[in-house]
């Protein structure tokens, strides 16, 4: 694969005068943006026809960057606003770029039913275990002991794993790396805009600022460390027992399947109801 | 077009009904609702109607998804809807200043129940007359209907996605369990009998670049939706023309606010609507709304039957509330009755348009049974002796 020079991309599809973002130095979020836009731009999708959508957090300001069209709702609701946007106008591409707080706490309820609708919206997902924006409070995601502003002695809740909970749910596409799995990453992005229905790509992405630095990892190299020891890739976790999983994060492809998306179950339903009023044969 | 129902005669059916009718004849083509008494017949009527006019009718996961589809619905151009009763209408508050701040036009229907709480799911209520101008937080304008007939439950939601569209606005029709399980003739006229209102589109690059300015002096922008390749960026932060987040920037916030709620105060001649009867000669006048208007009415042709001058004003818009309005009437009328099913909320905003013009008395009653006309002559009755 030939990457284009960053550059490029950058001018390309966002928007100068928002320029600099409001990321700490360190932050995964510019990576994943970069890969979802190198995704577009290596499926040469047309950018009217793409909606940004987002709730509320660090992750959720992306859709300020791009040039596009872009909806940055209230907190957890992005799914819910997507599905308006989609089934009233399906011929728009859905992109939700949420945070785990946002998808997995807030929106938690909104989360697995769009899954369970199958609603055709492509979500990419920055998993940094933490409520960056507020500060570092834990999160559903926050490993157990692990630290933050709202469990200064160790979290004692356990955390949700969100690829399998989407999984689960019935998601069409599941997809799971850390943000330095950046080859994985973008295919993984494209095979996910290229779905019909529910497709989630979960990026495991440093935030030192806010989780990094009440967890012994003031920087993003550390957390990339971090992230070696913990993460397991799928085929390998296959092989592992249950008690060496403990702990560990496996990332890798889940689920790749074709169940009808929600867009064209509804004009199936459409047509049903026509033909049952007799307005149809 | 065909309609899933007959249009250019009249019909016997429920406020509920009505307003499902309405909706699809003033256009509306998205409805996302969860059901909830005594709304649901709303959310039933759409599913049959819907799917036969090619639009969208879903059932979301809460209150909170269905005004959130529906803004989503919008965005992409679609006329868009939902209906709850009281709790729900407290779940989507923070969605409402999200469409305010926003200026997107949606129509909600509450048909109010008793609260606070789970209350009363299945008895009238006229409790969400504050939450419903006040409920989301911040600094915002909106506007809110109020019918008290089916007649009016249909021609109101026709008013109500009209006002929306016109000024950008999220439309707030305030029902009631009354009006709404309540089976009445209505006339459901043709659709070339129907004045119907769509938002203005950008006619150039300049103002779809302008999503949240001011480009015709009015107030109202022309709202650029998505996937006509204006790339708007639409934010519940405070922003500026372009709608790029100017949080922290003081005029910025003043200037967008300001307009935004300007531009309903200032057309408030426009939007605010009433019914006045018998009020030429009154010396007392009583102002209500809602179903307790037509026992209102009942009540002051008892009194006058009785030598006593009464007047009727019906409130049909609740906000923007023409406050100057109510003291016109104070200056003529020594006193003011404002019957309602609450512990008084269209009290409040009486009591200040009267300025102190006439006293003004409340008329109270709640849990769950509309004022009889005699109780309301029986109370003036007394007060006047």
């Amino acid at each position: 694969m030939r990457l284009v020079s960053a550059y490029e991309i950058r001018d390309k599809y966002l928007r100068k005068d928002m320029l600099p973002t409001i990321f700490c130095p360190g932050c995964g979020i510019g990576s994943v943006l970069q890969y979802t836009l190198r995704a577009i731009d290596e499926l040469k999708l047309d950018p009217d026809k793409i909606v940004w959508v987002s709730g509320i957090g660090c992750s959720s300001r992306v859709p300020g960057f791009v040039n596009f069209d872009g909806l940055h709702t209230t907190h957890g609701r992005a799914l819910a606003f997507a599905t308006g946007i989609k089934l009233a106008n399906p011929e728009l591409k859905i992109i939700a770029f949420m945070g785990d707080g946002d998808a997995a706490a807030i929106g938690g309820n909104h989360f697995i039913h769009a899954i369970r609708r199958n609603l055709d919206v492509t979500v990419i997902l920055i998993n940094n275990f933490t409520y960056g924006m507020t500060g570092g409070q834990v999160a559903p995601t926050t490993p157990k002991g692990l630290r933050g502003t709202t469990a200064p002695y160790g979290q004692f809740e356990n955390p949700f794993d969100i690829a399998q909970l989407a999984v689960a749910a019935g998601a069409n596409y599941v997809a799971r790396w850390t943000v330095f799995n950046y080859i994985q990453g973008i295919n993984s992005i494209k095979k996910a805009l290229q779905k019909e229905g529910f497709s989630l790509v979960e990026f495991l992405s440093p935030c030192p600022i806010s989780f990094g630095r009440r967890n012994r990892m003031k920087t993003a190299p550390e957390i990339i460390k971090w992230y070696q020891k913990i993460t397991v890739p799928i085929e390998k976790a296959k092989k592992m027992k249950p008690e060496e999983l403990e702990g560990k994060i496996i990332i890798g492809e889940f689920v790749d399947r074709d169940r009808p998306g929600l867009v064209r179950e509804y004009e199936e339903y459409k047509k049903r109801a026509k033909k049952m009023m007799g307005w149809e044969v | 077009m065909k309609y899933p129902f007959p249009v250019g005669t009249a019909d016997f059916i429920q406020g509920d009904e009505a307003i499902a009718r309405a909706a699809i004849l003033a256009g509306c083509r998205f409805y996302a609702g969860y059901p909830i008494t005594p709304a649901s017949e709303i959310f039933e009527a759409m599913a049959l109607y819907m799917p036969l006019v090619d639009g969208v009718v879903i059932q979301m996961e809460d209150e909170i998804a269905s005004i959130a589809a529906i803004i989503g619905a919008s965005w992409a151009g679609v006329k868009a809807m939902t209906a709850t009763s009281g709790p729900g209408f407290s779940l989507m508050q923070e969605n409402i200043g999200y469409a305010v701040m926003t200026e997107t036009p949606i129509v909600i229907v509450d048909v109010q129940r008793g609260g606070p709480s789970t209350g009363q799911p299945t008895l009238p209520s006229q409790g969400d007359i504050m939450q419903s101008i006040w409920g989301t937080h911040g600094d915002h304008s909106l506007i809110v209907l109020s019918p008290s007939t089916v007649q009016e439950a249909f021609d109101f939601t026709i008013r109500a996605f009209n006002l929306a569209e016109k000024y950008r606005t999220p439309v707030i029709l305030l029902s009631d369990a009354e009006v709404g399980h309540m089976r009445e003739r209505v006339y459901i006229p043709n659709p070339d009998e129907i004045e119907i209102v769509n938002r203005k589109l950008p006619q150039n690059e300049e103002e779809a670049e302008l999503p949240f300015g001011d480009p015709h002096g009015d107030g109202v922008p022309p709202m650029p939706i998505f996937g006509k390749g204006y790339r708007t960026y639409v934010t519940g932060l405070t922003h500026d023309e372009r709608g790029r987040p100017r949080t922290v920037e003081r005029e910025v916030h003043e200037r967008i606010i300001r307009r935004i709620v300007e531009k309903i105060e200032k057309n408030k001649k426009d939007i605010f609507d009433y019914e006045v009867k018998e009020i030429e000669d009154a010396e007392i006048a009583i102002i209500t709304t809602g179903i307790v208007a037509r026992s209102a009415l009942r009540a002051v042709r008892d009194l006058r039957r009785e030598g006593i001058r009464a007047g009727l004003v019906k409130i049909n818009t609740i906000w923007p509330f023409d406050f100057e309005f109510i003291e016109k009437i104070a200056e003529k009328v020594e006193r003011i009755y404002v019957p309602e099913m609450n512990l008084g909320q269209l009290y409040h905003l009486v009591r200040e348009g009267a300025n102190g013009k006439a006293e003004v008395k409340l008329i109270s009653k709640i849990g769950g049974e509309v004022h009889t006309p005699v109780e309301i002559v029986e109370f003036i009755r007394r007060d006047m002796r």
